[in-house]
């Protein structure tokens, strides 16, 4: 897994990194266990879908301004807590307060809220608007039930509930580089598909259907994880997805198509919407 | 500093007027069980909410343990897991009798974290701050006698009694206590078939229905208090803000807790008599439809109905959590910066804000559920919008102790730790409600890091706050500093030690409510820093200890405290311990504002000026 380096990437991480010394993190992290993987960072796992890194952006706006703010604020606090100590003769400032200061510190913070709230609007109907998702897009059905991931492909029909459909379990299938829907409902308790390369989460849930997309934009293994408590077994819900060439799909649908009745199946194409 | 000493006049009314209560001797079971006097009750809720603030605390240990050690190897997780399974039973601790070695089993670990919030929330902050502080300071602080309709007021304490046994009851049942965490959500809650819980959700719905009860008995009593039974001169923008918040969270409560039973009794129905509020047609449960025409549940039930009326209650109960904390910080700050509060009119004005906006809110909670995107977009704006209140209020803490004299006692310390942590809570409320972020940290440990944050670091560190400043008015004894002090920094320390490392537990993406973390090749990394965690929550658990210790010691042992030891403003403070039934010998007369420290007019000497000390003149001109 090739990690970007540079000075650019030295800004990228360093609200991370100044987060991470404030949270005392040294010690603990010492003795963590020295992972071998791409997870040798305690910070978000490594973007893999066409938004992600939009979301690590607006994740490190916030955090540059509520950091800043919390450096302010605290420092201000200790601050005065020193500088106010109770001394001997020390007399307090009688005062009731300051309603130039009160407009201001009402206004601020509500200008800033506001743009954040108009920029994260813009890019959450990006991600979710339906009106907005990739046309074309190829459609996975994904039926959630305790504790597995019912995955179906339409097959080369692109219809659901055909002869043709191909199911699998907890194996997700994603073609590099190509946008895809999938369309979640649970069959029995409320389920939570999460992928955090990607980014995305959403919840599954009995009796609606709901929808995300994905664009993925590394090749790999990843997992699927639920991310809503669905009973006892919750913790061991996971499901894997594996980016591959379109052309890997291609066969590997091939290989999954069911037995029965084959009047000579065209090559899948999961990859027209390209 | 001197202590004020009230003009001759004043002090003599005050000795003769002892106004109609007699001195009739009331038998223990009315004086200590079943007493209408807002003081007992008050102390009432302080044990009951300090019981389960124990039994809330032993289950997130429980909690820790498996999250720190997952592997159930180590002598750590061994050492401790025989201690708990001496109160939760061997086979919740999957004891191997061949092997002499204890597990967990996977559905008591989210039996403990379910039952650990529902404690927490409605069983130890809810009865400090609405049961213990509410009933003890509103009347004192009021000049009033004691509360409107007295005996309400111990009918709610004795509800919340018998909700407390119904939850502590699920522990004992077949299939165990509810494990659907605290929020609920069916149909996992809905039918027993998806978690094997059957009574202990029953039961969990039962208690809580009961416990809204006796909330809504106290609200009603609180708000009918405050507006009636004012003393004279005690006017609305006289009220110290303690009041005020309580006062407008009595409101809150009043709005959200039906909407919470309406939920709570349909989901009862579904799980009882065959309705499908909550239940739509078609589930599967091992491979045979449950639900719709001819099985066992009707159908045709919406699963998100649930989350809309839950948090349409819960977000307004996570303020009704923290408004009365802010206001007693409030108090605590002003009186030990010896400055009046900042922005007094600002801050109510703020709490009323804050109270408003919680109604429009909710969805924030439902960002990832299903409901529709564009409901997202209106809840993100309304939820960025009241993060300004919560602003204006830190800033005006920050007014507060800007220019005082300030007193490093513990309950300052407390108070100062509530606001330096609440400010790490506020921020952090903002990552979430930003839309788009929020689909990546949702149902994360960021979650849990926020509501940390404000919940303890918050609501429980200014409940510390506020034992410490009126213990000398609960028990006539001072609770020793010392003591004090080595709670505070243990607590502080081992708080952030706990809690700052689940931010970056949810920014590395591990989930919620998760039993065992390393299944996920992504999170077992994190190994070694919830093995930390868990230890930091253990001295937090240690400093808990320390706190009761000292609690109970000084009841016997504590320095016996001045009339006003703090030389606070208040009306609690004029009336000296122990405070008889019907508070006032006299009605009292109150002339200014609560928080007129170091005001230039302060008698000679002193450094504040009581409520109800007249003014200069204010005798003669009478007679
Ligand atoms: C600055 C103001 C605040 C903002 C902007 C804010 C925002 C949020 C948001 C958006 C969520 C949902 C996150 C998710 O589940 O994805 C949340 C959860 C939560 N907040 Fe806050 N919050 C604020 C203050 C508070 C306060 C003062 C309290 C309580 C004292 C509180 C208690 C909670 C709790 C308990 C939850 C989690 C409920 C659960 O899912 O179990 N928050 N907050
Ligand atoms: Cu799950
Ligand atoms: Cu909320």
């Amino acid at each position: 897994m090739s990690r970007p380096s540079g000075l650019k990437s030295t800004l990228k991480k360093l609200p991370g990194f100044l987060f991470a010394v404030i949270a005392f993190l040294a010690p603990a992290a010492s003795f963590a266990v020295p992972a071998k993987s791409r997870y040798d960072h305690y910070w978000l796992p490594d973007a893999n879908s066409t938004y992600a890194p939009k979301i690590d952006g607006m994740f490190n706006t916030i955090l540059w301004i509520t950091m800043t703010v919390f450096v302010l604020v605290e420092l201000g606090i200790l601050y005065f807590l020193f500088k106010y100590r109770h001394k001997p003769g020390r007399k307090a400032t009688y005062t009731h307060g300051n309603n130039k200061l009160e407009i201001a510190w009402t206004i601020v913070p509500a200008v800033i809220l506001v743009f954040l709230a108009i920029f994260s609007n813009s890019l959450w109907s990006e991600i979710r608007d339906p009106a907005k998702f990739p046309k074309d897009a190829p459609v996975i059905r994904i039926k959630p039930r305790q504790f597995q991931w019912d995955i179906t492909y339409p097959g080369p029909d692109g219809k659901f509930d055909t002869p043709d459909d191909i199911n699998t379990i907890n194996q997700l299938y994603l073609a590099y580089n190509s946008p895809i829907q999938i369309k979640l409902q649970a069959q029995d308790v409320i389920h939570s598909f999460f992928v955090p390369e990607f980014r995305i989460k959403q919840d599954a849930v009995p009796g609606m259907q709901t929808a995300v997309w994905i664009q993925p934009t590394k090749m790999g293994d990843f997992n699927i994880a639920c991310a809503e408590l669905c009973g006892a077994q919750h913790y061991r819900m996971m499901g894997y997805v594996h980016i591959v060439t379109p052309d890997s799909l291609a066969s590997w649908l091939k290989s999954q198509a069911p037995e029965a009745p084959a009047p000579a199946a065209p090559a899948v194409d999961t990859t027209k919407a390209k | 500093m001197a202590t004020i000493v009230l003009p001759a006049e004043v002090k003599k009314v005050s000795h003769n007027g002892h106004a109609g209560h007699g001195h009739h001797e009331l038998s223990f079971v009315r004086k200590y069980l079943f007493s209408t006097d807002h003081k007992t009750i008050g102390k009432q809720f302080l044990f009951f909410s300090m019981f389960f603030l124990l039994v809330g605390g032993t289950l997130a240990l429980v909690v820790r343990l498996q999250l720190g050690f997952p592997d159930h190897q180590s002598g750590f997780f061994q050492f401790f897991a025989k201690f708990f399974s001496l109160i939760f039973g061997k086979t919740n601790f999957d004891f191997n009798k061949d092997t002499g070695m204890y597990g967990m089993l996977d559905n008591f670990y989210n039996s403990a974290f379910t039952m650990h919030a529902t404690f927490m929330i409605f069983f130890a902050v809810m009865p400090f701050l609405m049961g213990t502080f509410a009933n003890f300071l509103i009347p004192l602080k009021i000049g009033a006698g004691d509360m409107a309709f007295p005996k309400l007021n111990m009918a709610s304490f004795w509800v919340a009694v018998l909700a407390g046994l119904i939850m502590l009851t699920a522990f004992f049942v077949k299939g165990g206590a509810a494990s659907g965490g605290w929020t609920g959500y069916p149909t996992l809650s809905a039918v027993p078939d998806f978690s094997g819980v059957i009574w202990g959700q029953n039961l969990w719905l039962i208690s809580l229905l009961c416990s809204g009860i006796s909330s809504l008995l106290g609200a009603i009593n609180y708000i009918t208090t405050v507006v009636n039974m004012r003393c004279p001169g005690m006017s609305w923008f006289r009220l110290p803000l303690s009041i005020w918040a309580i006062f407008i969270t009595a409101i809150l409560l009043l709005l959200a807790v039906p909407v919470l039973a309406s939920a709570l009794i349909l989901l009862l129905f579904d799980r009882t008599i065959g309705t499908s509020f909550f239940i739509p047609t078609g589930l599967l449960s091992a491979g045979t439809v449950i639900s719709g025409p001819g099985t066992a549940h009707a159908g045709g039930g919406q699963v998100l109905l649930w989350q809309h009326l839950f948090w349409f209650f819960g977000h307004p109960e996570v303020y009704i959590m923290i408004l009365p904390a802010m206001g007693i910080a409030s108090d605590v700050l002003s009186n030990f910066s010896r400055k009046p509060i900042f922005g007094y009119k600002a801050m109510v004005l703020a709490i009323a804000g804050i109270a408003v906006l919680g109604f429009f809110v909710w969805g924030h909670h439902m960002f990832q559920s299903g409901m529709n995107p564009l409901l997202g977009t209106t809840f993100m704006i309304s939820t960025m919008l009241i993060a300004v209140p919560s602003a204006i209020k830190t800033f005006n803490w920050m007014g507060t102790i800007w220019g005082g004299n300030i007193r490093f006692t513990t309950s300052m310390l407390f108070a100062i730790g509530f606001v330096t942590m609440f400010v790490i809570g506020g921020l952090s409320g903002i990552f979430m409600a930003s839309t788009p972020v929020d689909i990546f940290i949702h149902d994360t440990y960021f979650i849990v890091g926020h509501i940390h944050y404000v919940l303890f670091g918050g609501s429980i560190f200014s409940i510390f706050a506020g034992l410490y400043f009126w213990y000398p008015k609960m028990f006539g004894r001072m609770m020793n500093e010392k003591l004090g002090k080595i709670h505070f920094w243990t607590a502080f320390l081992s708080f952030n030690g706990v809690f700052f490392p689940m931010h970056i537990l949810g920014i590395g993406g591990m989930m919620r409510r998760i039993y065992d973390y390393t299944q996920y090749p992504h999170l077992v990394r994190f190994q070694g820093m919830n093995a930390f965690m868990t230890i930091c929550a253990f001295i937090l658990g240690f400093s808990t200890l320390v706190f009761l210790f000292n609690f109970f010691w000084s009841m016997k042992k504590g320095k016996i405290a001045d009339i006003n030891p703090w030389q606070s403003n208040t009306l609690e403070w004029t009336v000296a311990y122990p405070i008889p039934h019907g508070n006032f010998p006299e009605m009292p007369h109150v002339f200014r504002g609560p928080y007129e420290y170091s005001a230039p007019d302060c008698p000679a000497g002193t450094d504040y000026y009581p409520q109800n000390m007249p003014p200069p003149g204010w005798g003669e001109a009478k007679a």
